[in-house]
């Protein structure tokens, strides 16, 4: 199926209107760098361009999850993200986990839990949302019962309770900042392990419909310009509590499918930045959530074989312009590979790869078949089979009590 | 097990930067960066002074995983960290020693919490800590702690005076930063410095008209102070943007902000706008005007105008240009939206299912 990037008039580069500024200077450089990838796959018709490297990504992957140079001392408090980058990518690229592999990262994960709940970026550290919902989405791709019961999801509950603000957000942890970020990693953590509780989340949906602004997007606080990361952070966590009226849908969807680069044909985090392969998940995996939510209102008018993006468009940035020859994806030419963007740029190409599930499950696979990633779940970004899996084990459980001391400073 | 440092390691180029974004503001990794140790550094291990406490080891378990591969400075600088942090010492030489964890790894958080517990315990100058903190920001400005940690210090001393001074020169490297936006927004809604600001939004749309954190900025500014519902304040930004847009007619931002600031309004009772546009259209097209256009087509069918067929016929039209010729890459949006509005406005179509305010 011939990729997007041929037609005529199909793909339209930047036009300044003879007037340059920083903005124009900076997207006509990376357009140059695109066009001559295009150009010249298209004068090569190379079909080997178009694959997906999946040997060398799991070379890379596989070393990453057991060990990293020194470069990565800045991720030292980031180490579960370390885990659920890798692991998350090797799922996508359906590579087996060995049985002793996902017992060591529970022994890990385990090490990073905290005693007062949730989980710190490493051994003894402080516990933070962001490295819980790492890790529990990590113990969720384990998948093992081991892996589920790694989590103290009293002392959790607990902690997310301690985390949250009388306006309905969440402090990223104790005396820190707040922002969309902490409400999607409670909402997430909460409803895999069965403790989405209304008090926990009372608020939570109407502070986050006021972090969607003029533009149509999600910012970061109130006020903030819309951003990829946010949006998907804020649309994911009101999907969960359903609550996606609270917010101007249709603004929203004009927004997010304006972030698609008409050359580039990958998305972009902001309005008037530049491409970078990991809003090919931020941004892109809005889209099946959006539909969802329109599809449960009623809309007919709505595909039922395609996202509202260009998903070929898509495949094609991150196949030809986001692999590292040595494995590993990356933001864009000239860009070096890392954990997180071989996470997102292969999360991004699954669910550009899959539209619907089930029965209206409808593959759209560019390059060869090889390339075909397992499918994600748009809301938690892990395999749909291992949501499921989590959610029916821990629906086992009751709701843990909260005592009424719980509350630590 | 053999440690093996790989020296082909690809995400070492000098200039590899951590992604960008705030969402992976995950720091540069950069191998050069090791490499800059002063030649005087002891490690804590050897220092006498030191000599009373016993590092606190690292305990990642028998099997680690992603284990990383710490040069000396840093395990030491965190073994000695651990330590006080265990014994809760609230002294000057731990204070000095998270100056030391956090040139090695400034995502710590807790080593920014606990240097915070001592600056309130050891009575340390604040505005002292100002001065460090500014310079910790420029050297790492994709960094969540650094900016919550001046947040914090700003906060205590209710002392914004350097704010945005400080914030404007961190723009001037980087006109799009999110974190320094952020941290500028908080300044001025916390301490009230409205004052100026529109003027300087003005002034950096003059540097580069397409910075879309500006012109968020300037929607932060307006519905903060003056608000949009005076016709005044209303007809000066409409005219504002319609200048800008005839200027640099395909500057995204320009349309959305016209867009964001009549959309609430009724966007058909903007007929001069409208004229003006489609004056503008022969010279001037783009995918955002004859988005904009649609638009405004489409509020009219909402609020039931007269010729709805010729109307609608526009609409479709408009949104068949945008899916084949002038936006291509947003085919399937585009075709969405005239199905939508085919079902809902089209005398033909059955009952419509979509409701009334939907938005």
């Amino acid at each position: 199926m011939a990729g997007a990037s041929s037609p005529p008039g199909g793909r339209r580069r930047l036009q300044d209107d003879g007037v340059r500024t920083a903005t124009s200077v900076e997207q006509a450089k990376v357009e140059d760098t695109i066009q001559e990838i295009f150009d010249a796959y298209k004068k090569n018709h190379n079909t080997s361009q178009l694959v997906l490297q999946r040997e060398k990504h799991v070379q890379y992957l596989k070393k990453g999850i057991r060990q990293l140079s020194q470069a990565y001392e800045c991720l030292d408090a980031s180490r579960p993200w370390l885990c659920y980058w890798i692991l998350h990518s090797l799922e996508l690229l359906d590579e087996p986990l060995p049985e002793s592999l996902g017992s060591d990262v529970c022994e890990f994960l385990n090490k990073c839990q905290s005693p007062q709940g949730g989980f710190g970026g490493g051994p003894t550290q402080l516990p933070h949302l962001a490295p819980t919902y790492a890790a529990v989405s990590t113990l969720c791709i384990v998948g093992t019962e081991e892996a589920y019961n790694v989590i103290n999801r009293k002392k959790l509950l607990e902690y997310l309770h301690m985390l949250k603000q009388p306006n309905g957000s969440f402090l990223m942890h104790v005396g820190g900042e707040v922002d969309v970020r902490s409400a999607y990693c409670a909402v997430a953590v909460a409803s895999l392990t069965n403790m989405l509780t209304p008090e926990l989340f009372a608020g939570t949906a109407e502070w986050i419909a006021r972090c969607q602004n003029w533009e149509g997007g999600i910012g970061g606080v109130p006020g903030m310009e819309a951003h990829g990361g946010y949006t998907f952070c804020g649309m994911a966590a009101l999907v969960i509590l359903k609550k996606e009226h609270l917010l101007n849908l249709r603004s929203l969807l004009r927004w997010v499918t304006g972030r698609q680069m008409s050359f580039e044909g990958g998305f972009q985090g902001r309005c008037n930045k530049l491409v970078d392969g990991c809003y090919s998940f931020w941004q892109a995996g809005v889209l099946p959530l959006l539909h969802r939510a329109l599809h449960a209102r009623g809309d007919t008018a709505l595909s039922m074989t395609h996202w509202l993006f260009d998903q070929l468009a898509l495949q094609e940035y991150i196949l030809l312009c986001c692999q590292c020859p040595a494995g590993g994806l990356l933001d864009k030419p000239g860009k070096s590979r890392d954990f997180y963007h071989t996470c997102y740029c292969l999360s991004g190409l699954a669910i550009a790869q899959h539209f619907g599930s089930g029965e209206l499950h409808h593959e759209m696979v560019l390059g060869v078949p090889e390339n075909r990633l397992q499918p994600t779940h748009p809301v938690y970004n892990i395999v749909p089979e291992k949501v499921e899996s989590a959610m029916m084990y821990f629906l086992q459980q009751p709701v843990p009590s909260l005592e009424p001391e719980a509350t630590a400073e | 097990m053999a440690v093996v440092v790989t020296k082909a390691l690809v995400e070492l180029r000098p200039e590899g930067d951590g992604c960008g974004e705030p969402e992976c503001g995950f720091g540069s990794l950069d191998e050069e960066d090791e490499q800059r140790e002063d030649s005087c550094y002891v490690l804590y291990r050897d220092r006498k002074v030191w000599a009373d406490i016993d590092p606190h080891l690292q305990d990642d378990g028998k099997k680690p995983n992603v284990q990383i591969i710490y040069s000396e400075k840093f395990q030491d600088v965190f073994d000695y960290f651990r330590a006080v942090l265990q014994r809760d010492e609230r002294s000057e030489r731990a204070f000095k020693l998270t100056a030391d964890a956090i040139e090695v790894n400034a995502t710590n958080h807790k080593v920014w919490h606990f240097r915070r517990v001592l600056l309130r315990s050891l009575g340390k100058d604040l505005h002292e800590e100002l001065t460090y903190i500014k310079t910790i920001i420029e050297d790492q400005p994709k960094n969540y702690q650094v900016w919550y940690h001046r947040q914090m210090l700003v906060g205590w001393l209710q002392d914004p005076s350097q704010e945005l001074e400080f914030t404007a020169d961190m723009l001037n490297q980087d006109a799009k930063s999110y974190h320094v936006w952020q941290h500028r927004q908080w300044v001025i809604q916390e301490f009230k410095l409205w004052d100026n600001e529109l003027e300087y939004v003005d002034e950096l749309l003059k540097e580069d008209v397409r910075n879309n954190s500006v012109w968020s900025q300037r929607y932060f500014v307006i519905s903060n102070t003056t608000g949009y519902d005076d016709p005044a304040v209303l007809d000066r930004e409409v005219q504002y943007t319609l200048d800008m847009i005839t200027a640099v007619p395909r500057n995204e931002s320009a349309w959305n902000y016209l867009k964001g600031i009549l959309q609430d309004r009724g966007l058909y009772k903007y007929t001069n706008v409208l004229e003006y546009l489609l004056n503008l259209q022969p010279s001037h097209s783009s995918p955002y005007l004859v988005a904009f256009l649609l638009d405004m087509h489409e509020d009219m069918l909402e609020n039931q105008c007269d010729n709805k067929e010729e109307t609608l016929n526009k609409a479709l039209e408009l949104c068949e240009i945008l899916a084949k010729e002038k936006d291509s890459i947003r085919k399937e949006y585009w075709r969405y939206i005239g199905w939508t509005l085919k079902s809902k406005y089209s005398s033909a179509a059955g009952q419509s299912i979509l409701t009334d305010t939907d938005q």
